[in-house]
C-alpha cells in the first residue's frame, strides 16, 4: 500500500544542454517540480526571468501530502493564473468541531467575515495542485521544465553555483548564478552541501489514510480527542474532492510500524471510526513528525525554499503553504536582482523574513504536536485538564490545540518595513499581509483588491484632490478616483486617511504607509523594500 | 530586572481557611484525581491573573 500510484505521467526530453562541451549557463535553476518549485517557477516566468526547472521523476504519484490550502495561497496561485480550476475542484471549508469522547468541545470558523476572493481554505489533493501549476508551466516558454533529471552534485561559488545532472541519456553540467533546491524534506541538494536539518523528533506514530466512500458528514474538520472508537488517542476526519476522506490516527509511541501498517490492522481501525466496512483505501501510511530547519536558507547562490528548508508536523496546514509563500516572497526579489534593480543583498531578506516565518510555524506546529501527544505523565495530565474544563469555560476552549491553521507571517522585524511615521489608529501595519476587500471600478465593475494589484509594488491611494506621479516600478490604485469603496471595507480593513496610503509589496504585505503620501516618500520606501 | 508583580503577601482575611479550602478539596480523592483537580486549579487560577508575567514568576518560586 506504500508504492505510489501514478495520477499524472510526463516525458523525458532530450535538452539542447546536454551533449555541449562547455556547461550551458542560466539565471535560475530549480531543483523540484512540486508546489513550490512550479509556483516559484511560474513566477519568475511571469516577470519575464527565464528558469530551467528540474525534477527526478516523470509523474506526479497519489500519496498521503498535502491536502489543506490557505487563502494567502490561493491568492498566490490566482496572480500565477492557476487557482482557478484549483477552487472549481477543491472543497471549501471554514467550519471545524473539536471533540473530546462523543461530547462536542468547541467548533470553529476561520472566516467568518466577507469582502474575500477567496475562502479560508479549500482541500484539494496536493497531485491536482501539481498537475493545474504544470498546466500553467506549459503556458510559459521561459520555463524549461526538465523531467527525470537528477541533481547528483552541486558546487558552491561565491557568484555562482555548477551543478551535475543524470539524465536517461547519460550526465551534463549546468551553471547557475542562482540555485533553488526546492527538493522537499529530505532534500538530497541540502544534503549534498552537508548542511545540518536541527530540531525535533516527536516519537508519537500516527497513521495517515485516504479513503474513498460516500458520505454525507458535512464539509468541516472534524477532530477528536479520546475518541470512542479509537481508545485514548485522538482523530481527525477531513475531506477532499473525488468522495475521498483524510484520517489521520494516533498510534502512541509503542506502536509496531509493521503490523500496524498491514491491512488486517488498518481496515478494522477505520471501521470502528466510520462504523461501517463501506469504503476503499485509497492509500496509507505511518509516521513520525518532525520539526525541523536549517539554521541559513541562502548559502552563497544556493537557496533553499519549501520542506527542504523547513520542516513541520501536519497540524495546522503550514507544510505546503508556508513553501508557496517562501516561494512567493523569493520571487519578486530574485527577479529584482536579475534584473538590477536591487542589489543582492535583497536575498538575505529572503533569508530573515522566512526565518521569521519558519520559526513562527514550527512554534505553532510544535506546541499542537505537544498537546495531541504529551510528553509525560504530567503534562498529559495538564492537557486534560484543559479538556475537560473546555466544556464550561471560554479560556479553557483557547487552550485545547488540534492545530493552529495556517496564517501568513507578519515579518514584524523586517528590514525592508518602513516604519510608521506617526501612530495609527487601525489598518495595516509594515510587514503584515493586507487584507482583501472588494472595489468597483469606474465602468462600475466589481472587483477585489487581489486582483487589481499587478506584479510590482502598488500605491494604495486616498487622492485627496491631488495626483501622485509614483516612482517607476509603483502602480497607484486610487482609491475615491479610478475605483470605489462601495461596500466600506477598504476604509474599514485599511483606515487610509485622505492623501495617504500604503505601498504594497509584489507579494501583498505592506511596505510602508503614509499619513501624507508624497512622490519623495514613497521613493525612499520603494528604495527601502528592494533592499537600500 | 523588571519590577516584581506577583504578590506574595497574605492577601486573605482567613488564610487558614484558605488553605483548609483546597486541602479539603482532596480528601477522598485518588492519587489520580488529586492530580486532576490540582492541574484544573492551576489552568482556571492561572487564566484569572492573566498575565505571562505573574505566571512566569509563580512558576520561578514554585520551582525553587
Amino acid at each position: 500500500m506504500t508504492s505510489r500510484k501514478t495520477i499524472f505521467q510526463y516525458g523525458y526530453r532530450r535538452s539542447a544542454d546536454q551533449g555541449k562541451t562547455r556547461p550551458a549557463h542560466h539565471p535560475v535553476v530549480i531543483i523540484g517540480a512540486g508546489p513550490v518549485g512550479l509556483a516559484l517557477a511560474v513566477d519568475l516566468a511571469q516577470r519575464s526571468i527565464p528558469v530551467v526547472l528540474l525534477d527526478d521523476a516523470d509523474r506526479i504519484g497519489e500519496g498521503s501530502r498535502a491536502i489543506c490550502f490557505a487563502k494567502k495561497t490561493l491568492e498566490v496561485f490566482d496572480r500565477l493564473g492557476c487557482a482557478g480550476p484549483m477552487l472549481e475542484k477543491g472543497v471549501r471549508w471554514s467550519v471545524g468541531r473539536v471533540f473530546q469522547g462523543e461530547r462536542e468541545l468547541y467548533q470553529f470558523d476561520l472566516l467568518p467575515e466577507g469582502g474575500h476572493k477567496m475562502p479560508a481554505f479549500i482541500n484539494l489533493q496536493q497531485y491536482y495542485v501539481e498537475g493545474h501549476l504544470v498546466e500553467r508551466v506549459a503556458d510559459l516558454p521561459l520555463i524549461d521544465l526538465r523531467w527525470r533529471n537528477r541533481v547528483s552534485a552541486i558546487t558552491r561559488h561565491a557568484d555562482h553555483a555548477a551543478l551535475a545532472i543524470e539524465t536517461p541519456d547519460g550526465p551534463y553540467h549546468l551553471t547557475t548564478d542562482w540555485l533553488v533546491a526546492c527538493d522537499g524534506a529530505r532534500s538530497p541538494a541540502r544534503t549534498m552541501l552537508g548542511l545540518d536539518f536541527a530540531g525535533e523528533v516527536f516519537e508519537d506514530q500516527f497513521l495517515i489514510a485516504d479513503v474513498k466512500m460516500t458520505a454525507d458528514f458535512p464539509v468541516e474538520r472534524r477532530f477528536w480527542f479520546e475518541p470512542p472508537f479509537h481508545t485514548g488517542q485522538s482523530a481527525l476526519l477531513h475531506k477532499q474532492p473525488d468522495d475521498i476522506w483524510r484520517i489521520d490516527l494516533q498510534l502512541g509511541r509503542d506502536a509496531d510500524t509493521e503490523a500496524e501498517k498491514k491491512l488486517e490492522a488498518v481496515i478494522p481501525r477505520i471501521t470502528r471510526m466510520l462504523g461501517h466496512q463501506d469504503f476503499r483505501l485509497e492509500w496509507v501510511s505511518i509516521y513520525k513528525f518532525q520539526c525541523r530547519r536549517l539554521e541559513r536558507f541562502v548559502h552563497d547562490r544556493v537557496i533553499f525554499a519549501g520542506d527542504s528548508a523547513h520542516q513541520v508536523s501536519p497540524f495546522g496546514a503550514r507544510g505546503a503553504n508556508s513553501g508557496v509563500q517562501d516561494a512567493e516572497n523569493l520571487a519578486w526579489k530574485l527577479a529584482a536582482v536579475i534584473k538590477g534593480q536591487a542589489r543582492a543583498s535583497l536575498i538575505e531578506t529572503y533569508n530573515s523574513e522566512r526565518s521569521e516565518a519558519a520559526d513562527e510555524n514550527i512554534l505553532n506546529s510544535t506546541r499542537a504536536t505537544d498537546f495531541l501527544a504529551p510528553h509525560s505523565e504530567a503534562e498529559r495530565t495538564l492537557r486534560n485538564a484543559a479538556l475537560s474544563l473546555a466544556q464550561h469555560t471560554g479560556f479553557a476552549k483557547r487552550m485545547v490545540n488540534s492545530g493552529r491553521l495556517s496564517v501568513p507571517t507578519a515579518y514584524a522585524n523586517s528590514p525592508v518595513s518602513t516604519p510608521d511615521e506617526a501612530q495609527w489608529e487601525g489598518g495595516v501595519s509594515p510587514g503584515t499581509p493586507i487584507p482583501d476587500a472588494p472595489m468597483v471600478d469606474a465602468a462600475g465593475k466589481m472587483m477585489f483588491l487581489t486582483e487589481a494589484l499587478g506584479q510590482d509594488f502598488t500605491l494604495l491611494h486616498r487622492a485627496n484632490g491631488q495626483t501622485l506621479d509614483a516612482p517607476k516600478g509603483v502602480a497607484v490604485i486610487g482609491v475615491g478616483t479610478e475605483f470605489s469603496d462601495t461596500e466600506g471595507l477598504l476604509e474599514k480593513r485599511f483606515a487610509i486617511p485622505d492623501g495617504g496610503g500604503y505601498l504594497i509589496r509584489p507579494d501583498g504585505h505592506v511596505a510602508a504607509r503614509f499619513y501624507h503620501a508624497s512622490q519623495g516618500k514613497v521613493a525612499a520606501a520603494l528604495r527601502r523594500a528592494r533592499g537600500g | 530586572m523588571p519590577e516584581p508583580k506577583l504578590i506574595t503577601e497574605n492577601r486573605f482575611p482567613d488564610p487558614d481557611a484558605a488553605f483548609r479550602l483546597i486541602v479539603e478539596a482532596h480528601r477522598g480523592l485518588s492519587e489520580e484525581e488529586s492530580k486532576a483537580l490540582n492541574a484544573k486549579l492551576v489552568l482556571l487560577l492561572a487564566n484569572h491573573a492573566g498575565d505571562l508575567a505573574v505566571l512566569k514568576e509563580a512558576l520561578e518560586i514554585a520551582k525553587r
